[in-house]
């Protein structure tokens, strides 16, 4: 287990370079980010220093070994625009997005596989049909668009819920989160609404899909000749078989949600990193950019490493052991 | 003309989903009505002198200066929401179609010479495709457009990055599993050769499965081209897809002007879910696991 | 004579297909007494597996036990609601299906699995309950079954496998058991043991069972009674060593020709031409006769069940005794 987890942190690792390298070149081979931040009538002298300071003058390689180099000391630069370390920038605006993604993640799980299993254990009921049409419908529905239905039913037309910014926090070990004051609450509830949609179809989908083929196998037709319950045979047998392919696409969502968020955050103001992200897109600030991708990199590799362990947690065909 | 029986029971059986043929004619409709825009639209929303700022803003059921009723509304230029609506579909369908044929293309390309080719071609381009398959889409095309700025070559490129992988996984999957068969190795010694192989077995098994991918696809490239859109990096305003016409209305949207970004959204709506309503059915029928 | 442990009469069960209806079993009858082998045969497809699922009520839809009984010590099972249905099954008749691969749960231990099973019927302890399953596990000849209690089925061979799911049939000591063709997906030599292992069980335990199988080699060597089957009705029945010495049926007797073990070395091997019917198209008279070298136009009404003595069989040109099959 250990040669496999080392084995995945140096293949992590090879990523990360060539990612950070892709992503590098990729964001400073578009515009000129001196003329969005500079003001119109700075001389030609203030101009060419700032771009000196900057090291934009530098070839591509050498501005990349510098950033190399500075995030092996855990820096990732300066933000153009907010003038201050972009670790700290993106951390600082990292707990609003957890927050709204792992609340977003949890309910579609936790609603979702029960109405999937449902769904798939009785394909032809009315209930199924209905579970399956809200699917097609959050699965097929954009999330900008549920947003913006959202906020015109609950926060305009019938007035009950906020529709915009995080509303009062509470500090945990120092970091502000909403959920655990009513306001701060009331505010998460409808981004949180708006990214859970997506989520709850697809764990309906994947739920629903496991158990029909599960409910045809012979296992599920001895465990009923034993004189099991359905509720045994579903709570047991079938969860426990489809609960593999769900912590994979739980682990991968939470971390597709983090992206997702870049449209709610956007929608309802809501002062994440997705915002902050689509804010320096819009502004050209290269270096917020370029520690981001390499951050959602970062998480991702994280996520799929974490996955891959899980899986072989729970299914004991993958762990090595002992055979008869 | 006799249609193979093997087809014609597939229709059979896809009619009987009443819902998947009621999205089928949906989508049909709405796919002619885009197509058929220069003709039966009542409004030629790309011809500037056509519009009126004093018809702008105006509810469904108003009667317009040019004397015809917008049975949608008007928007804040004056356009007639329903002509808009029908012009947008166009954009987005065009680039849902340019995005997935080009992704199925190249993904299809990618999955199949991976299958053929084995060994460490197929390492080298399956660890690319998994990599990029856990990176979120949306992330991906997000980037990309805001790289590559604003288009419709820029747009698609972005689309089809962010979509080729699944392609490429789908065919790989199947094309390796045909691959593995005995008879293939077979065929790869007579003189028929590599070429056969590809274009007689390995693809023809991949093409039930990409199909489906296919449709997914292209829905969640009209999709996401919208949120891009709506987002401001998607197409540049002389394209008015049907994600800008929504965040165009957006800001009218809280002083009651719902019509502006409602009907555009109902029209994005209806026709993805059209599409994946089809998508469903023919990934249903053609899954051998559900056959009794 | 005593009151059969079970018996069935008229059992008929469809399903509804887009080619028709599909009459998988039909108007099945037998009778199993305590302690008895019944041995069921017939080629894939005959509807003997069919049979001991619509015995237990585990028919999926779009299929239906649409007529005919059932009764376990008289108490009708068909049209049982499902908790009743539910406490006689892994209770009082269990089953033992053809591929261990396939029945048990790769996801579950045999531990949690058989537990799962006890507590469907019976309230016990946890350690009750394990000492419980690693006794059945011992007496169905696995070694150390304390210990493998937390394996996965993975962890097992195939024929270790399928002791533990006849360990799991054996948990609550049932009247009666189905063994769905549980030797058929495993080598020979395991298959023997198995069947010597089976065989000792039923004669210490006293408990019925229907052996289903389309070998008649393994059924000879194990049960009393014989039903063999075709195209979803029972051809012919009897003592085991009668309906095997000496068959009426000529469906029977095709199926005795062609076994390996009696053909004369280097001779050729006998076959029965042509393929069973299809189940939504069966003749309107006797379903073998269309493969039946005695078949004429008496074979085009439906044979009566004939009894001699103690068997029965449909057939309207009985094999006589002499005559070469």
């Amino acid at each position: 287990m250990l040669g496999f987890v080392i084995q995945r942190l140096l293949q992590a690792v090879v990523v990360m370079l060539v990612m950070s390298m892709l992503v590098f070149a990729g964001v400073y081979a578009i515009g000129n980010p001196i003329d969005v931040f500079l003001p119109a009538n700075a001389t030609q002298e203030i101009r060419a220093q700032t771009i000196a300071a900057y090291g934009f003058d530098r070839p591509l390689w050498e501005q990349y070994w510098r950033f190399l180099v500075r995030l092996a000391h855990g820096d990732f630069g300066r933000s153009l625009i907010f003038g201050m370390p972009v670790l700290p920038l993106i951390l600082s605006k990292l707990p609003a997005t957890l927050e709204i993604a792992l609340a977003a993640v949890l309910v579609g799980t936790l609603l979702g596989v029960p109405l999937g299993i449902y769904a798939g254990y009785r394909p032809n009921s009315p209930l199924a049909r209905l579970i399956m049409a809200l699917s097609i419908f959050g699965f097929s529905v954009p999330t900008f668009w549920i947003g913006l239905v959202l906020i015109l039913t609950f926060g305009v037309y019938l007035g009950w819920l906020p529709a915009g910014s995080r509303g009062d926090t509470v500090l945990v070990f120092g970091v502000p989160f909403s959920f655990l004051t009513w306001n701060g609450l009331q505010h998460m509830l409808l981004p949180a609404l708006n990214l859970t949609f997506f989520k709850l179809a697809m764990m309906i989908r994947l739920s629903r899909a496991g158990t029909r083929e599960i409910m045809l196998t012979d296992t599920i037709k001895f465990a009923r000749a034993a004189g099991l319950s359905e509720r045994a045979v579903l709570g047991r047998h079938v969860l426990k078989l489809i609960s593999i392919p769900i912590v994979t696409v739980f682990g991968l969502e939470l971390g597709s949600t983090l992206a997702f968020a870049v449209v709610t955050e956007t929608i309802f103001s809501w002062p994440g990193v997705g915002k902050l992200i689509i804010d320096s897109i819009t502004s050209l600030d290269r270096p917020v950019m370029v520690a981001y991708l390499v951050l959602v990199a970062f998480l991702f590799i994280t996520i799929n490493l974490l996955v891959d362990l899980t899986y072989a947690t729970l299914d004991p065909r993958l762990r090595r052991g002992r055979t008869a | 003309m006799t249609l193979p029986p093997a087809l014609v029971a597939f229709w059979d059986d896809f009619r009987a989903n009443r819902v998947a043929l009621g999205a089928l004619i949906l989508g049909a409709v709405i796919i002619a009505g885009a197509v058929l825009a220069p003709v039966i639209a009542p409004q030629n929303t790309y011809d500037i002198a056509s519009l009126n700022l004093m018809d702008a803003r105006r509810p469904p059921g108003f009667v317009g200066s040019s004397g015809y009723v917008h049975y949608l509304g008007t928007d804040a230029q004056g356009r007639d929401v329903l002509s808009a609506i029908m012009f947008g579909l166009r954009i987005s369908i065009q680039m849902g179609l340019m995005a997935g044929a080009i992704a199925l293309t190249l993904g299809a390309t990618l999955g199949v010479a991976a299958a053929y080719f084995g060994g460490r071609t197929e390492m080298l381009i399956m660890r690319i495709i998994d990599l990029q398959l856990s990176f979120p889409a949306i992330l991906l095309a997000l980037v990309l457009s805001a790289l590559l700025g604003q288009g419709k070559t820029q747009l698609v490129t972005a689309l089809v990055t962010a979509q080729y992988a699944y392609f490429a996984r789908t065919a790989h999957g199947a094309a390796s599993a045909e691959r593995n068969k005995d008879y293939i190795e077979a065929a790869l010694s007579t003189p028929l050769g590599p070429g056969s192989v590809v274009f007689r077995h390995l693809l023809p098994n991949c093409l039930p499965p990409l199909i489906v991918v296919a449709t997914v696809q292209i829905a969640n490239a009209i999709s996401l081209e919208a949120t891009l859109s709506f987002l401001g990096v998607g197409l540049p305003v002389t394209e008015p897809s049907l994600g800008m016409l929504i965040a165009n209305g957006f800001q009218y949207m809280m002083s009651g002007r719902y019509w502006i970004s409602i009907y555009p959204g109902i029209a994005l709506i209806a026709l993805i879910i059209s599409i994946n309503l089809v998508g469903d059915q023919v990934r249903d029928q053609l899954n051998p696991r559900l056959k009794r | 004579m005593t009151a059969p442990l079970l018996a069935v009469e008229g059992l008929t069960t469809e399903f509804a297909t887009k080619a028709g209806i599909l009459r998988a079993v039909n108007g099945v009858s037998f009778e199993v007494a305590r302690g008895e082998v019944m041995g069921l045969v017939g080629e894939s497809g005959s509807g003997k597996t069919v049979t001991g699922f619509s015995i237990l009520g585990l028919i999926d839809p779009p299929g239906r036990v649409t007529g005919g009984s059932v009764r376990l010590d008289g108490q009708e099972l068909v049209g049982l609601p499902g908790g009743a249905m539910r406490a006689i099954r892994g209770k009082r008749i269990a089953m033992v299906f053809q591929d261990p691969a396939m029945t048990l749960n790769p996801v579950l231990s045999i531990g949690t699995q058989m537990g799962l099973a006890i507590r469907a019927h019976a309230n016990m302890s946890e350690a009750k309950a394990r000492q419980h399953m690693a006794a059945v596990l011992t007496r169905v000849g696995i070694p150390d079954a304390a210990r493998r209690l937390d394996a996965f089925p993975h962890q097992f061979s195939g024929g270790m496998r399928q002791r533990v799911a006849i360990a799991m049939a054996l948990l609550h000591a049932p009247d009666l058991i189905i063994a769905d063709e549980p030797t058929t997906a495993l080598d020979v030599s395991i298959q023997a043991q198995i069947l010597a292992e089976v065989k000792s069980l039923v004669a210490e335990t006293g408990m019925a069972m229907i052996w289903i199988s389309h070998d008649l080699a393994t059924v000879s060597s194990l049960a009393h009674r014989i039903a063999v089957m075709y195209a979803g009705r029972i051809v012919e029945q009897g003592p085991a060593v009668a309906v095997l010495r000496q068959p009426r049926h000529r469906y029977t007797s095709g199926l005795l020709a062609s076994l390996p073990s009696r053909a004369q070395p280097g001779a050729e091997l006998v076959q029965i031409p042509g393929a069973p019917p299809s189940l939504t198209a069966l003749p309107p008279g006797c379903a073998f006769a269309p493969r039946c070298p005695r078949a004429d136009r008496a074979c085009e009404t439906l044979p009566a069940m004939t009894r001699e003595g103690q068997r029965v069989h449909a057939c309207h040109h009985p094999v006589e005794a002499g005559e070469a099959a």
